[in-house]
């Protein structure tokens, strides 16, 4: 069976506060080795499945199984076996670096607790920071404690909640480098985010707006699935021009970068004659644009934000 | 900046204060609802004139004028029958297990030496480890005897009213016989000072970790509920036991408070005490929502610690209901067992009776600590 068996598996799963249901019937099988992005806006439900499904929080309907063990009866089994990455950092800030992987370490029970600690510190880069008190890091090293805690017993499916919120580019570059040098080396990755850049990295994406799953499959699948189209317009482009191709029909994004905005509309013959009607603007050239997941999304939260209020 | 916008400034304040205290039910409740019960409970229960103490009689052959002196004190309000007759024994392990307030011995001759105006002795044993909780009962027993008396000295007795009272009165203040405050008070404040660091050292553990969000992490690691208490409690035995010999080096060596009975009763007795104040604590940060919530309850349960163990107030002098819920209080036993220990010279044997009880209360609490403790966030 190893090998073959989902390292995530989830059908169903329904969470409630109180009247709001903040997770509504998401299912989710994650394949061991891949990488998962968990998309969806703020308050989407990302980090109350992530929870449930670390054992953290009881669905209240729905089954789940983490590498295997059920997510309500072997929640202790899972806690061993995964690495889980909070959403806000968790660690001890009047601890050092070190002092906290030894106290991880210890929990964990990892013996001899300084080969592991000596070993973690090296791999992410913490050696030379390792008396540092982890109260005093800038954000990136802080996160990178963050997942050298758990990754330290090696486990085999990592959880990460919006691991890189807050972290500049550069930390967020090396961040991805090591996930996927985890994923190559076998490990299965979960991780929420809402960066799109961050969605592109991963080898498939799943996207929730208000609890309830509304797109999956690869960057490519989802935007060839949503039956966008875009087109680009460069010149003089500018915040007067953008609201007037709004009220367009047709024209159901526009977004403008620079001087270029770029048009997003789900019918392509009503898009196409809307973006005409400017070709002859002086100065304005228009082209046909890529899709982006972002526009994607943009479309998704506007759908599924209507179809609640 | 014109005085007007400063006062704006001050009103911007004061109203986001009240949104937050209107937000904040516990405060706002323990702000108003609390003195209230306070004021009733401890208004009732705190009585510095104590009346109702428990007293044993030795009586080996009663007589009409014995029955007569224990009808007198039984209407002067300051004692209590617990046994009718007792032995020496009884009432002695009575005496110092602090159960009993009083023996009073009549010797076997008492009626017959009366008549024959041989002015027989009267013995009162007072616990006087609490110098104020046992004057005023010996004060008045005096008088009560002679009271008791005087309708029964007619006749050819009737000469014995003039002169010297007919009744020898001896008094003996046992533990304390000078009735030297500080014998009571700096034991107690051993009490007292562990019970207040001891319980807000751990009430303030786990709301911490809520607060700086580092429980979600502990909760996602394989570590128990117990372990987590035993880990977070243990620390702290240690430091209790360095305050321990703090107190009782000064209560040696600064107050000269006298050291009787047994360390290793005290040390056990120390050690049940102060798991139990920690375990306490524990289980008020398991309840509580965040450290202020935490450090109000240690509050409101240092208060009647103070008031209803009989640490500040007499706790025998007590009405029933209050004396029951002084004995909920680890502080009520401990006190006993480290006055016992100290001024009474108690043994293990003799503290048993006031051990068990703050075994009972660490178990219940720590048994509401584990099953408070959440193993996951819902």
């Amino acid at each position: 069976m190893n090998g073959e068996v989902n390292a995530i598996e989830a059908a169903g799963l329904t969470k409630r506060f109180g009247e709001k249901t903040v997770v509504d019937n998401v299912s989710l099988e994650v394949k061991q080795g891949e990488i998962v992005g968990f998309l969806g806006p703020n308050g989407s439900g990302k980090t109350t499945t992530i929870r449930m499904l670390t054992g953290l929080l009881t669905p209240d309907s729905g089954t789940g199984s983490c590498l295997g063990f059920d997510i309500v009866r072997e929640a202790d089994q899972i806690k061993r076996n995964i690495g889980y990455m909070t959403q806000r950092f968790s660690f001890y800030e009047d601890l050092s670096i070190r002092e906290n992987l030894e106290f991880v370490a210890r929990l964990y029970n990892l013996k001899p607790m300084k080969d592991y600690v000596d070993r973690t510190l090296e791999r992410l880069g913490l050696l030379s920071r390792q008396k540092q008190l982890a109260g005093q890091l800038s954000g990136g090293w802080k996160q990178r404690l963050a997942l050298a805690a758990c990754i330290m017993h090696e486990p085999r499916l990592l959880m990460l909640d919006e691991p890189t919120a807050g972290v500049d580019p550069q930390a967020r570059r090396e961040f991805w480098d090591q996930i996927h040098q985890l994923a190559d080396e076998g490990l299965t990755v979960l991780v929420s985010t809402h960066y799109m850049d961050e969605a592109e990295r991963c080898h498939r994406i799943v996207y929730i707006s208000y609890g309830k799953v509304v797109a999956r499959g690869t960057v490519e699948e989802v935007i060839a699935s949503s039956g966008l189209t875009t087109w680009v317009i460069r010149g003089v482009a500018n915040g007067a021009l953008a609201d007037e191709l709004r009220r367009q029909p047709g024209v159901e994004q526009v977004a403008q970068f620079g001087t270029t905005l770029h048009v997003v509309g789900s019918d392509a013959v009503a898009l196409r004659a809307a973006v005409d009607r400017y070709a002859s603007r002086p100065g304005l050239e228009i082209a046909p644009g890529e899709t982006s997941l972002e526009d994607v999304f943009i479309r998704l939260m506007s759908q599924h934000g209507e179809a609640r209020s | 900046m014109s005085k007007m916008s400063g006062g704006s400034r001050i009103k911007a304040i004061l109203i986001k204060e009240f949104i937050q205290l209107r937000r904040d039910r516990l405060t706002f409740g323990m702000m108003v609802g609390i003195p209230i019960m306070q004021l009733i409970l401890f208004g009732f229960a705190i009585n510095t004139d104590p009346k109702q103490l428990p007293t044993a009689i030795i009586a080996p052959n009663p007589s009409a004028y014995t029955r007569d002196i224990l009808a007198g004190m039984r209407n002067s309000d300051y004692f209590r029958f617990e046994k009718d007759t007792v032995s020496e024994a009884e009432a002695e392990e009575g005496l110092k297990r602090g159960e009993l307030s009083f023996v009073v011995t009549f010797p076997a001759d008492f009626g017959r030496d009366l008549v024959r105006g041989q002015r027989p002795q009267v013995l009162i044993e007072a616990d006087a480890t609490d110098p104020s909780a046992a004057s005023n009962a010996v004060g008045a027993f005096n008088r009560i005897v002679d009271d008791a008396l005087r309708d029964d000295l007619v006749g050819p007795m009737a000469q014995e009213k003039r002169g010297q009272p007919a009744v020898d009165v001896v008094v003996h203040r046992l533990y304390n016989p000078e009735g030297i405050t500080r014998y009571n008070i700096v034991p107690g404040l051993l009490g007292v000072i562990l019970t207040m660091t001891m319980t807000l050292m751990t009430a303030i553990s786990l709301t911490r970790e809520a607060e700086r969000g580092t429980m979600e992490n502990l909760l996602a690691m394989p570590v128990k509920p117990v372990e987590v208490m035993i880990g977070k409690i243990a620390p702290y035995i240690g430091i209790g036991f360095v305050q321990v010999t703090i107190i009782l080096l000064a209560a040696h060596f600064v107050f000269g408070v006298p050291m009787m009975g047994s360390f290793a009763a005290l040390f056990v007795g120390l050690a049940a005490f102060i798991a139990t104040n920690l375990a306490l604590g524990y289980t008020f940060s398991t309840i509580a929502r965040s450290q202020m919530q935490a450090m109000q309850m240690t509050f409101f349960f240092f208060l009647p610690s103070i008031l209803l163990s009989g640490f500040m107030f007499p706790f025998l002098g007590m009405p029933e209901w209050a004396r029951w819920l002084g004995s909920v209080l680890p502080l009520t036993h401990f006190l006993r067992i480290v006055r016992g220990t100290l001024l009474k010279g108690s043994d293990m044997w003799d503290i048993l009776p006031n051990l068990w009880p703050i075994l009972l209360i660490f178990t219940i609490v720590s048994t509401i600590a584990l099953l408070r403790y959440r193993k996951t966030l819902d």
